[in-house]
């Protein structure tokens, strides 16, 4: 657990970075620090570690206070991961991982051993580990980053917009992983990033900070796209809010529609009779749905032929059942024929819904929400506010 | 102190012709070797293949020592060995040898960017090269002018022990052994001299880079 | 200290082909008057003089690059020696600080005069503070090149100032450090012919200096002078080439880029080596 108590950061200069800043981010969680330049979101994460040293304040790790251990100590115990990887440049991939344990005096071999664990841990070839940094991409040297931070296994991890500096797509499977090894590994995380979307999507607990160092807002992402407690955290979180928030909900049962579908391989003729409303699903052997066949308006004389991959439209995405309810909405919005393909989670075709039929469970949800948010509006009027109706809209 | 000026006074006149000489030698070597060097290092900046071979070619003259070189200078240029000229002429081939790297390295430096925009803009390639390339190249041209400068007035000096007659004439004096005088005031005019040239480059490479003068206003 | 006596007229000197005459002649070389003698003094006194201006300059740039603060200090000192006249200082030295040094011995394996030390330490005075401008330049301007990400992270982990010195700046730092240091040698191996102008200590600029006096000689003159004057240009040859050859070994390949088709190890999964294979980019 890291607690600051009334941190402060100002400058010779006079600037306050950091004002007065009361924060708890909790163990084995990952708190996302977000805001714009200069809100102070890296001072207060370089204070953790002693990068930078308060001005007042303290910070608390588990309940040792940070101002008392000899920094260089302090950081052999804290994982360090920032935007350029900082890799050695003239060191091997694998005694770039195994820096910080040699450091504290583990044996060579040993050390190398862990070495070769994480890097599988972080998805990277184990053939990379002679080669050198420059020889690796940015992705790849992002992993090393964070494998390098994970080598002597601190209970604590501090992220500097460690995912900002790859493409977009590198940088939505970075993401991901961090996500699966959080869960497998389940450390306590600060992270700071300037993108409201990073955030939300990796936050445990997200603290929306302002320019002069003050916090905003902290809450778990689903309560800052419902309620955000004033106008700045609302603009910073910015448009689609209700569209995003659909991210955080599910549905208990999804009414999906049962409907016959084609294969590949099938004739032509076959897949029209199969068609409703002008379109057929396609799937392959396994079930799994390859994409939507237009038969409307074809004579029978254009039938001739099997239903092969290139005469598909791939246009509709695929909804798990369990997903989220944005992602149901996405598949019906984006389907050529108007009906969401709904997966089970093995990716087995379970069946089609539509538009208006995932707006009704949206909307019989939120009224489910608006009454729980109407009754709690009505007890904080009556001066007994029990705590905060729980979970997402 | 009072000795060194008597000193100075004492033989103002041969002083002054050997500064002069010393002046003119380390002057007219910066000049020559920078005016050979530019076409040079352009040359090497702008065909990558030219690059190594002509680096190469710069380090080997670099390594030949000053005083093997005023040696050689007679034989080859039919000289006599007391003329200043061979003098002149090895300077000048130090000053090529060390300007050229630093010539094409600081040509090329000038980021791609801003290349691309200036043909983008419209500017021919020769334009390109007198309008953009070599003035953000001043500062560093400039700073190994600075160096060869330094170096060459002090390496002036090693040429009293072929016998040609500048300011190292003082040390020969001194080394007679009697006093120490001369030998003090050598080695003081020469640093002297060193330091003005190196401040009046200075002075050029801040009055052809004002946009940098804004940079330290800030 | 002999005066030298410089000819009005050097119309009749020797031509350029007498030197490869005097060159082949073996009678030039061995000796204890011979180039090879000549030679290892000139070594000698090179190596000396680069090796303390190392231990002197090494710990300031990499202290300056390092904390950052007095890169005036570093760039003002290096301007200030370099512009030192080391024929000059050499005269002022030998004649200064010689007749206070009264160690009359010999210098063991170098020179066999008696009294060739209160030259020496005048002399290497003169080389050392001319070795250590490039040194000192070329290791602030390596750290100070040194990824400041790697720094920050290198920091972040936990590395005390020292350690990142050690660990970081210095193995990054030394392409430029080894630069520096050659240029050095370069230097040295050029300005240590003055030393001849010393009594007693030799090194190949004896024969130039010897030779301006008879320089119309073609056995001793002008051939010698130039001849001489090869052989040093040919030891910084060798000297440059060793270097560059030591450098390549002693810099990482990560940062001189020297991995494409690099043959790796192969490694199980526990981190010990099974052997290699080559690898591609």
């Amino acid at each position: 657990m890291i607690r600051f108590e009334s941190v402060t950061k100002r400058y010779p200069d006079g600037t306050i970075a950091v004002n007065s800043l009361e924060l708890t981010a909790p163990s084995r969680q990952i708190t996302v620090l977000v805001g714009p330049s200069g809100c102070g979101k890296t001072t207060s994460l370089r204070m953790i570690n002693r990068m930078i040293d308060a001005t007042s304040g303290r910070i608390w790790l588990d309940d040792k206070d940070t101002s008392k251990i000899r920094p260089a100590k302090l950081r052999r115990g804290i994982g360090y991961v920032i935007q350029h990887a900082g890799l050695f440049p003239h060191r091997t991939i694998i005694d770039n991982i195994a820096t910080v344990p040699l450091l504290l005096g583990t044996d060579r071999r040993t050390a190398r051993a862990r070495a070769m664990e994480l890097m599988e841990r972080v998805g990277l070839q184990p053939d990379l580990a002679d080669r050198y940094p420059a020889q690796l991409s940015g992705g790849q040297q992002q992993r090393v980053g964070v494998a390098r931070a994970l080598a002597a296994d601190p209970p604590v991890m501090l992220m500097d917009e460690p995912f900002s500096a790859v493409d977009p797509v590198v940088r939505a499977q970075l993401q991901e992983e961090f996500l699966r090894l959080q869960g497998e590994l389940g450390k306590t995380i600060v992270f700071v990033t300037h993108d409201i979307d990073e955030a939300i999507k990796l936050g445990d607990q997200v603290a929306v900070m302002r320019v002069g160092g003050t916090l905003a807002q902290l809450a778990t992402p689903a309560e800052l796209l419902s309620r955000p407690a004033d106008a700045f955290v609302a603009g910073f979180v910015g448009r689609d809010r209700g569209y995003r928030a659909l991210g955080f909900a599910h549905a208990d049962a999804l009414p999906v529609a049962q409907e016959e579908v084609a294969r590949l391989g099938d004739n032509l003729t076959t897949a029209r009779d199969r068609a409703s409303d002008g379109w057929a699903l396609v799937v392959d052997a396994e079930r799994h749905p390859q994409g939507w066949l237009a038969v409307r308006g074809l004579a029978d004389n254009a039938l001739h032929g099997q239903v092969t991959p290139d005469l598909l439209n791939l246009g509709g995405t695929l909804a798990a059942e369990s997903g989220t309810l944005r992602e149901v909405l996405d598949a019906a919005l984006s389907s050529p024929s108007g009906r969401g393909v709904v997966v089970h989670d093995d990716g087995t075709f379970a069946g089609t819904i539509t538009a208006s039929q995932v707006l009704a469970l949206i909307e019989a949800q939120a009224a489910g929400d608006r009454q729980q948010a109407e009754t709690y509006a009505a007890e904080v009027l009556a001066g007994d506010a029990h705590g905060a109706p729980g979970g997402a809209p | 102190m009072s000795e060194l000026w008597q000193y100075f006074r004492d033989n103002q006149s041969d002083i002054a012709q050997w500064t002069w000489t010393t002046v003119w030698l380390a002057g007219g070597s910066l000049v020559a070797g920078l005016i050979v060097a530019l076409p040079l290092g352009w040359v090497a900046s702008r065909y990558k293949w030219s690059y190594p071979p002509f680096v190469t070619l710069a380090g080997l003259i670099y390594t030949i020592p000053s005083l093997v070189l005023f040696v050689t200078m007679p034989g080859l240029l039919g000289t006599k060995v007391l003329d200043p000229v061979n003098i002149l002429v090895a300077l000048t081939a130090y000053t090529v040898a060390l300007l050229v790297r630093v010539v094409a390295d600081g040509l090329a430096s000038v980021s791609n960017d801003t290349l691309a925009a200036a043909a983008a803009m419209g500017y021919t390639g020769r334009q390109r090269l007198f309008a953009v390339q070599f003035p953000i190249s001043i500062p560093v041209i400039g700073a190994g002018l600075r160096v060869a400068a330094v170096s060459n007035v002090s390496l002036i000096s090693v040429a009293s022990l072929v016998g040609v007659q500048q300011l190292g004439a003082l040390f020969v004096r001194g080394s007679q052994g009697v006093t120490l005088v001369p030998i003090v005031l050598g080695v003081i005019i020469i640093m002297l001299l060193a330091f003005a040239f190196d401040a009046v480059i200075l002075l050029g490479i801040r009055l052809m880079t004002p946009w940098q003068r804004a940079v330290r206003a800030r | 200290m002999s005066a030298l006596a410089f000819l009005a007229d050097g119309n009749s000197i020797p031509p350029l082909s007498q030197v490869s005459v005097w060159l082949n002649d073996p009678e030039n070389w061995t000796g204890p008057n011979g180039l090879l003698v000549h030679l290892r003094q000139h070594v000698i006194y090179t190596v000396v003089a680069v090796v303390i201006a190392i231990i002197i300059a090494l710990p300031i740039g990499l202290l300056v690059g390092h904390t950052g603060r007095g890169a005036f200090l570093v760039g003002g000192l290096a301007n200030g020696l370099r512009a030192v006249p080391s024929l000059g200082l050499v005269v002022l030295l030998v004649v200064w600080l010689s007749p206070k040094i009264h160690l009359l011995q010999t210098v063991p394996g170098v020179v066999d005069h008696r009294g060739a030390l209160p030259y020496l330490i005048p002399v290497e005075i003169v080389l050392v503070l001319l070795a250590i401008p490039p040194i000192l330049t070329n290791t602030y301007a390596g750290v100070q090149n040194v990824d400041p990400a790697a720094r920050d992270a290198a920091k972040g982990m936990g590395m005390t100032g020292f350690q990142l010195v050690r660990k970081v700046e210095l193995p990054c730092a030394l392409p430029l450090i080894m630069s520096g240091v050659r240029s050095s040698v370069l230097q040295v191996i050029a300005t240590a012919t003055i030393a001849a102008f010393a009594p007693f200590l030799g090194g190949l600029g004896q024969y130039i200096i010897n030779g301006a006096q008879v320089i119309n000689d073609p056995h001793n003159g002008y051939p010698a002078m130039v001849g001489a004057g090869l052989v040093v240009a040919a030891l910084a040859l060798v000297a440059e080439l060793s270097l560059i050859l030591v450098q390549r070994y002693v810099v990482s390949p990560g940062i001189s880029g020297r991995f494409k088709t690099s043959k790796s190890t192969v490694r199980a999964p526990d981190g010990s080596v099974v052997g290699t294979e080559l690898a591609g980019v």
